[in-house]
């Protein structure tokens, strides 16, 4: 306990700054913090005021949401954000534009490479660089396979939280077979820093195709079982069905976008909404289902799961030979020409956005990041309401929320 | 009173009282083993593997675990109800053991009333979660014992049910002789003529252990441990013994009421009550590892509308043909 010389005055909250503020021991007067606080003042009588988080073993990350319960129902549901800030839009002010790519990886490790695609693409818009064909197919080769491992961990990680305990490790199974072969071309397991401005850092080999073409052949075999055994489930089935109606209306309202927004009914998927990479010349299609409920979500994704194989069958059986880096790639200490763009990916939570901003020098001027997961987060706290609890971690788990994204 | 002091009676008291106390204590080993082995194993895993040969020590290093830790008692925790409450959760469970027939002559007190005596025992087991969730001082822990309250007072009925009619058709509250009425051969044990009541007791059963699908009150995920959270080192001990405590008492009545008991094809005895019993703890710990968590309605509306008019039928179809024949 700190040693105050004077009694603390909690002026956002009403009840406590009233009367007999000297005689409180400092211990009452610390009735909480500012946001509860601010979510105190709002509350109705015989309800329950509870933090999930930042501690939490479902909350995906340190999210903080202050709940309003009424018995087991939720009356009004509040995230708090921040509490893994990490201040990466101030370190691309004072970073090169290659220092500041590592910066990608970590800002959502379980799709480090669709974020590497999406600075990459902003800077290669800034600078005019043109991409080798053969880049543009391991891009998406790496990148399908960095979004299968996401989905992957996705639903192992879901059904975690609805308290089955097994499917999780099946899914590492997979997600070990994935990181091996990314390794072996990457570098590293989860933070990938393989892209660059004009291509990617260096080749595939042969050897990593035929493991890729391997891998497809054995998650066809697996994905059966996931269904028989997980999705057709009637506990699980009753656990997500119907609940955390998301219409379009809202998610127009919050703007959320990938598997949250087709899980409502509109196919809009950044690949072939605003096409980049080659996207346009691999023929797949965008799973939506019309529910808008927790249950469709956990469709479309298991769907696209299926789509990313289609992808890698076809990328790995086209890819032509040729240059992996553009020959006037960027070089360390590079300088933009002036200017901004904005460049969009298709990441696994929704459409990552990177709007970079250049004043000619070797630093960025100011670079947005537009992180899918905090859209989709913010409308949790108008799904939630009225439900139970145990249907606010079955909502926040099929929204795929990865906090670092959310709070950069 | 001299007489009792130094008489049989007491000393089969002392007896039953430390026989119940130690088989408890060596299936709890053998059942925490057993359970992360068999997680481990449906994980494809394989479980504890360093101490001993694949891991058979685990369970003693545990042990040593939780009582070399810590005892932590909250801020603002009620010290009274807080540490009470994991004593009476398991010392109440022993009291359950009391009428179970594991063999003809291997029961602590055979007694006439022995199903009213488990029963009532393990309605008011429940007020150790209630102390534990009130004592806390945590909200979560109130949440989870909240549920465990509602879980088990609505589940018993239908268990009761469930072992009414099994008493109903065996004309006797009496474990022994319900288990002698049972033949050694499969086709002459209770399921076969209850096998409705025996679906309906096991699911209860479940429910009553807080297993599994249905471990709201300790549900990891969204309670952070529920009514235990704020438990360290043995008072958590004491908890998870209990849970193992209580799952062995149910399928010890599950073997007694349904599947004969101690008696077996050949060579009838213990052992028997033992492998049926241990093939219901499988069973019970392979639901906990593959299904997911039922919503907490949702476990009440299974009760409700589906366990009590099943177990109600059953109760009045047993009535009827038993009245009949």
């Amino acid at each position: 306990m700190p040693i105050l010389s004077r009694p603390l005055e909690l002026h956002a909250n009403p009840i406590m700054s009233r009367d007999k503020m000297s005689t409180q021991s400092i211990k009452e007067q610390i009735s909480g913090d500012y946001y509860t606080c601010r979510f105190e003042e709002g509350r109705s009588e015989d309800t329950l005021i509870l933090n999930m988080g930042p501690q939490h073993p479902s909350t995906h990350g340190v999210l903080r949401i202050i709940l309003e319960l009424d018995g087991e129902y939720i009356v009004r549901a509040e995230p708090v954000l921040g509490y893994l800030h990490r201040m990466h839009e101030a370190m691309a002010e004072n970073r090169t534009y290659l220092q500041y790519l590592p910066n990608m990886g970590r800002v959502d490790y379980l799709h480090a490479l669709a974020w590497n695609w999406a600075y990459v693409g902003a800077v290669e818009r800034l600078g005019g660089i043109e991409v080798p064909r053969r880049a543009e197919y391991i891009r998406v080769i790496t990148c399908e396979l960095n979004r299968l491992a996401s989905h992957l961990l996705w639903w192992g990680a879901y059904l975690l939280d609805l308290g089955a305990f097994t499917p999780i490790m099946y899914a590492f199974d997979d997600r070990e077979r994935i990181l091996d072969m990314i390794q072996s071309v990457c570098g590293s397991r989860l933070t990938y820093s393989f892209f660059r401005p004009g291509g990617v850092a260096i080749d595939l080999t042969d050897d990593f195709l035929r493991a890729v073409g391997e891998f497809t052949h054995y998650m066809r075999g697996r994905l059966p079982m996931y269904k028989t055994l997980v999705t057709d489930n009637i506990i699980l089935r009753k656990r997500c069905e119907n609940v955390g109606e998301l219409t379009l209306e809202m998610c127009r309202r919050y703007g959320a976008t990938g598997p949250v927004l087709r899980g409502s009914g509109q196919p809009y998927d950044v690949r072939r909404a605003e096409p980049y990479g080659v996207y346009p010349a691999l023929s797949f299609s965008i799973p939506s289902e019309a529910e808008g409920d927790a249950m469709a979500r956990y469709r479309v994704r298991m769907d696209e799961m299926v789509q990313c194989l289609d992808i890698l069958d076809q990328a790995i059986a086209d890819i032509p030979g040729g240059p992996f880096l553009a020959k006037g790639a960027p070089k360390p200490r590079w300088k933009a020409p002036a200017g901004e763009t904005y460049f969009a990916v298709e990441g696994a939570r929704g459409k990552i956005g990177v709007h970079l901003f250049s004043d000619g020098s070797n630093t960025p001027y100011r670079c947005k990041l537009r992180a899918p997961g905090f859209s989709n987060l913010n409308c949790f706290a108008e799904m939630a309401r009225g439900t139970l609890l145990s249907d606010a971690v079955s909502i926040l788990g099929s929204l795929d929320l990865v906090i670092p994204e959310i709070d950069r | 009173m001299t007489e009792f002091i130094f008489s049989p009676q007491l000393l089969h008291i002392a007896l039953a009282a430390l026989a119940v106390m130690a088989f408890v204590g060596a299936n709890g080993l053998v059942l925490v083993y057993m359970e992360r082995k068999l997680a481990g194993h449906f994980q494809r895993r394989p479980g504890p593997y360093e101490v001993g040969w694949h891991g058979i020590l685990q369970p003693f290093v545990d042990a040593g675990k939780l009582i070399g830790k810590q005892l932590i008692t909250p801020d603002g925790a009620d010290p009274l109800l807080y540490w009470l409450a994991p004593v009476v959760a398991f010392v109440w469970v022993l009291a359950l053991f009391i009428p179970i027939p594991f063999s003809p002559w291997l029961t602590a007190f055979p007694m006439d009333l022995g199903l009213v005596l488990i029963l009532a025992f393990a309605g008011t087991g429940l007020l150790a979660l209630c102390m534990a969730g009130w004592g806390s001082n945590n909200k979560w822990s109130l949440l989870g014992a909240a549920r465990a309250v509602a879980q088990s007072v609505a589940y018993e009925i239908p268990l009761l049910l469930a072992i009414l009619a099994v008493a109903f058709m065996c004309g006797t509250l009496n474990l022994s002789t319900i288990v002698e009425q049972q033949g050694r051969w499969p086709w002459q044990w209770n399921i076969l003529t209850q096998p409705l009541a025996f679906a309906v007791y096991f699911i209860c059963a479940v429910a009553e252990t807080n297993r599994a699908p249905f471990d709201l009150p300790e549900a990891e995920s969204e309670l952070t441990a529920g009514f235990h959270t704020e438990y360290s080192g043995m008072a958590f001990g004491l908890f998870f013994l209990a849970e193992y405590a209580n799952m062995i008492v149910v399928c010890a009545m599950a073997t007694a009421l349904f599947l004969g008991g101690w008696q077996g094809p050949f060579f009838s005895g213990v052992w028997w009550f033992l492998s049926k019993m241990y093939l219901l703890l499988i069973a019970m710990i392979w639901f906990r590892w593959t299904y997911p968590r039922v919503r907490f309605d949702q476990l009440l509306n299974i009760n409700w509308k589906w366990l009590l008019p099943l177990s109600l039928v059953n109760l009045m179809g047993t009535a009827l043909l038993t009245k009949l024949f």
